[in-house]
Formats: C-alpha cells, structure tokens, sequence
C-alpha cells in the first residue's frame, strides 16, 4: 500500500527548472556534487583544516600508522599524512582544473573557429590539432619534462597542449551540426554578425557536452599528475602531491601500509566525485529534458 | 508600384570538381537551379510559389533576400538590392518553426531578437508581450524556451518575431508544414489579418495547393528551377494553361471520383538537375509533349493580360493580342 502511494508521488514530483535543482534531484549528481564541492573546499581552507604543517619533520615519529595525533599516520619523515593529504588536495585542483579549463577554453574557441569558420581554416586547424593528438601523451609529457624540467608549470603546460585536440573536436563537431540549422539560417536573414551567431547562438548549445567532457576528464589529469609525480617527473617532493606521497607510500610499503592506502583514497574519491558530477551534468544540461516531456 | 519585381534572374552552384574533371581540364560544373525567373510581387498581396521539392522554391527566396548570390535583376521597393536594407524591410518564415528558434534562447527574448540585432532604440521597439499578443498569444509564454511550445505556438512566435521590424515583404516558407488541418487555418488567417492590417507583401513557398487556393491571390508554378506558369488563383485553379499545373491540380485527391482526370496524372519521377531535359524541362512527363518539345525550350506566353505560362502548347489559347512565341 505504501508503495504503491510512493510511486505515485515519486511519478508525479515535477522536474525542478533549474540546471543546478535537476543536477541535486539525481543521487548521482549529487553524489559528485557533494565530493566535488568537499575537494574544493578542502583545497581552499587546507591552512585551517590541517592539523600540522605538511612539511615540518618529525623523524622520531616516522612511519607510524593511524592513530588519534596523526589519523592518518606519518610518512618516512615522520610527515603527518593527512595534512599532506589536505595540502595535496591544493595541488591537485590548481593543476586539475587549471589545465582542464584553460585546454576546455583553447579548445571551445578553436573547436567553434573550425566548425563555423571557412573550410581552409578548418582544414588547417583540424591538420595541426590532429598532429597533437597523434602524440602519446605520457611520452610527450616525458620529451617535454626532460626538456623543460619536471615543475607544476611544464605539467600544466603539456596537459593543455595534449587535451586541447580532444575538446576542440567535439566542439568542431557539435557547431558543423548546428552551422547550418535553420535558427542559424534565420539569423543570418535578421542580418546577425557572425560574432552575435557565434556566442550568442552557438556557444550555449556546444558548451554543454564540453563541460561534460571536462568534469569527467578532471579526474583522468589528477591521475596524471599523480602519475607522473610518482615517476618524479611532476610536483617536486617537498610540496605535497598525492602522487608523490603514493611513491613515499611505495617505498616504505613493508614498514608500512597504511600510507599508501591514505594516499589512494583521495584519488578514488575526487574521481568518483567528478565522473558522477559529469554524468549528473550531462541529464541536467540536456535542454531537451526540461522541465519533463513536451 | 512593385514591391518587389525580378527579371531574368537565375542561380547557380558550382560544383566541386571531381578529380577526373581536374585532371581533365574541363570547365568546372555548374548546377543550374533556376533561370529566367521573372516575376514580380506586390504591397498587399500574397502570391503563392508552389513546385515539387526541389524545384527552387526556397533557392529563389534565399536569393531574393540576398542570401544566395545570383543572376540577373532583382528591384525591392524600386531599388537594388542592398542588403541592410533588405534585412530590416524583409523577413523570413523558416520551414521547421521549433528549429528556426534559438534553443537556449527563451522566447521573449527571441521575438526582440531583430531589434537588437539591428540597434533598434528601445523607444522604438515593441515589448516581447506585445509582439505575442499581436500574434494571439498570452505574455506568459515569453518566458518558455522553443521546445516547451507547440508547433502552432511556435509558428506564432516566428510570425511575432518576422513582424517585429514592421517588414515591407514576408517570405513564408512552408508555413502550414506539420500542423494540423484547423491550426493549419488558424495560421493562414493569422498572416491574411497582418497582410491586410499592414499591407505588407507576402510571398508563401508551399507544395500545399489548397493553402495556395485558400490564401494567395496570384499562383507562380515552378518546375525544376523554371517558372512554368503565373496567373491568378482562382483563373489558374480553374483553367490551368501548363499541363504541369493542370496535372498538379489533378493529383489533389478529389472527393468526387467522376471528376478525378487519369488523362493528366503526372507519370514518373522529376528529373535530376544534374541530367536536366533540353527543350521544355516538362516535356519528359508531360501528357501533351511533342518533337518540339523536347528541342526548343518553349517562350513564354501571355495568355491573358494577368497570366503567362511557358508552354509549347497551352491547354488555353492566348489572347489574340497577346505577344506570341515563335513556333
């Protein structure tokens, strides 16, 4: 009997309007919501959550396991992980969402200049994003480090360089879709100027499934960063990185496991936070689900 | 005066040349979508434009309002083109009335769209309520967005935005296409009131004959880029002089079968542009074709002072005076 009065509550509760109302009415995407805004927050007050100061050494107290003065235990320095962890969590989102917006940006502007501009410059820009795509990109990363020198500037640096292609595409393709649409056309005969058509038509409509793309790839460039971190080709060792507190963790994983796990953690969550929050996005962004059936 | 009056004019498309033509040196290919188009279309009237698809019917409108490069002579109000001026004295009806809206534009926003785009003072404009309620909607769908209305609702709101700049000459292009038989109406009366209210001239591309015979008050006939016949409706309805149109006219399905005419049925499929017929563009289907047809591309005929057909030989003799064809 209950049931049968839940689902009918639940088949007549209205779709909220909003973009945001719909992304929280989805335990999906609010599940990536909530992790997501953690992260940030975390990252931003880092100074008043963290107990210690990531850096200062205690080497008496080295590789202890969780306990009530360090919940996350201390490192092969004696390091309290857990405000490593916090601090890391900075790291992580300067170059996550650093990289991954300043590359989702490049990529709107040359991704809408190819679709909707004349075909010589399609045709030129798509030759020369091709070519980037073409390169494998933790190789590339490690020709360009060696090069310039492991630091948080060259792994922002190659990641806009090898993402960009990627976003420009589905951008390329989603405005040759609309190019010739008839609200296009209608435009053009109200004597629109190409500026007008390109943001005010066209960017509302290609944004949507770019920042899909760039809240699930947020995730992949935390990898990557922690990747190369680990491999001491990204963040430096002093300044807290989850991926260079994994490779700590590697190091001393027979004394000690447990740092290892503490560092994992993070990554697991952050990931499962921006996948969730870009697959909640992509049901609330969607205009055509507004607000119910037609 | 005419509102707008066309001489000779033609369009083509160059096509991409294959890589045997470029090897080959050959000129390139050019489709031709229409020619000698001569027609003129006055304050206050509609005329209706009607063809298979594919005949050039949107080409020709794409053309008149400077969209699409073309040959030959086109006068809007007694001057030539200019396109800015065409863009405020003119506007478009698009096809698909949901698609031809902005989707993440909401719809007030869309039917003042053409003030700012043309930097229309915003003492001069009219609000978004007003333009709605001049096409008979209610203010409260301002804030919908184009796929929240129907598709009688969204015919509306791009009439509400076509008449926003107070335009001399409305194109519609298929504007009773996927509505129902009573919208459909709904729709025709609601463009013959603005017509009449403001004397604009409208030009309505339909395959649609009864919209045509309800609505407009001349007939223009294309057939693969060609204007095969104009006249009046009612004469033309009546007594078609182009057996293309006679055949239109007698495909409609007629609730009378005594009077349904097997002898003019249209037989087969329109040609390719790409492989059109010489001589008459008609002459591969048409009922009455002849040798010549098939030859000489047949003049065009007065075959009264209001109606002209191009046509080898008219189902309705000229009238004496009227300047013959040389056959």
């Amino acid at each position: 009997m209950s049931f049968a009065a839940d689902s009918r509550t639940d088949g007549a509760r209205p779709r909220p309007r909003g973009a945001l109302g719909r992304l929280m009415s989805e335990p999906m995407g609010a599940t990536g919501a909530v992790l997501v805004a953690l992260f940030i927050a975390v990252a931003l007050f880092a100074p008043l959550i963290a107990p210690y100061d990531p850096l200062a050494l205690d080497i008496p107290a080295k590789l202890q396991g969780p306990s009530l003065a360090h919940p996350a235990g201390t490192d092969q320095l004696g390091r309290d992980t857990l405000s490593r962890l916090i601090y890391g969590a900075r790291t992580a989102l300067a170059i996550a969402m650093g990289a991954t917006g300043a590359a989702g940006v490049i990529g709107l502007a040359l991704g809408m200049m190819a679709g909707y501009g004349p075909r010589w410059l399609d045709g030129a820009l798509m030759l020369v994003l091709d070519s980037l795509a073409s390169l494998p990109m933790i190789l590339f990363a490690l020709a360009v480090i060696t090069v310039l020198g492991p630091s948080a500037t060259t792994l922002v640096f190659v990641i806009i360089l090898v993402s960009i292609s990627g976003y420009a595409r589905l951008v390329r393709a989603q405005t040759l879709g609309l190019a010739n649409a008839e609200f296009i056309q209608a435009e053009r005969t109200m004597g629109a100027s190409n500026l007008r058509i390109l943001f005010r038509h066209l960017m509302p409509n290609v944004v949507g499934p770019l920042l899909i793309v760039l809240s699930m790839d947020v995730p992949v460039v935390i990898m990557l960063e922690a990747g190369l971190s680990y491999l001491n080709l990204g963040i430096r060792p002093p300044v807290p990185s989850w991926g260079n507190i994994l490779y700590d963790g590697y190091s001393s994983l027979r004394q000690q496991p447990a740092l290892v796990i503490a560092a994992g953690v993070p990554l697991v969550l952050s990931t499962i936070g921006f996948t969730f929050l870009g697959e909640g996005l992509r049901d609330a962004l969607d205009p055509r689900l507004k607000g119910g059936g037609p | 005066m005419s509102l707008f009056e066309l001489h000779e004019v033609g369009v083509d498309i160059p096509l991409a040349r294959g890589i045997t033509a470029a090897l080959g040196g050959h000129e390139p290919r050019v489709l031709n979508i229409l020619d000698g188009i001569t027609l003129d279309l006055h304050a206050g009237e509609t005329l209706g434009l009607v063809g298979e698809s594919g005949s050039g019917k949107t080409t020709l409108a794409r053309a008149m309002l400077g969209l699409r490069a073309a040959r030959g002579q086109m006068r809007f109000q007694g001057q030539p083109l200019v396109r800015a001026v065409l863009r405020r004295a003119t506007a478009m009806m698009f096809q698909d009335p949901v698609a031809s809206l902005s989707p993440r534009m909401r719809v007030g926003d869309a039917v003042c769209e053409p003030y700012v785009i043309q930097r229309i003072p915003r003492s001069r404009r009219r609000s978004a309520a007003d333009l709605l309620d001049s096409v008979g909607l209610p203010p409260s769908l301002a804030a919908l967005y184009p796929h929240e209305l129907s598709g009688g609702q969204a015919r509306r709101v791009c009439a509400a935005r076509a008449l926003a700049l107070n335009p001399a000459l409305v194109i519609a292009d298929e504007p009773t296409a996927g509505l129902d038989v009573s919208i459909q109406g709904d729709i025709l009366n609601l463009m013959a009131d603005l017509k009449r209210e403001r004397g604009i001239g409208l030009m309505i591309i339909t395959h649609n004959l009864p919209v045509i015979r309800h609505s407009a008050e001349r007939i223009a006939v294309l057939y693969l880029g060609r204007l095969v016949e104009t006249g009046p409706t009612p004469e033309v309805f009546a007594r078609p002089a182009h057996p293309y149109t006679a055949s239109l006219i007698a495909s409609q399905p007629n609730p009378d079968p005594r009077k349904r005419r097997a002898d003019l049925a249209i037989r087969g499929e329109v040609p390719s542009l790409l492989r059109r017929p010489p001589g008459c563009p008609f002459h591969t289907r048409c009922p009455v074709a002849r040798d010549i047809c098939a030859r000489v591309p047949p003049p065009e005929i007065h075959v009264s002072a209001t109606r002209r057909v191009r046509c080898h030989f008219p189902l309705i003799q000229p009238d004496r005076n009227g300047p013959q064809g040389g056959q």
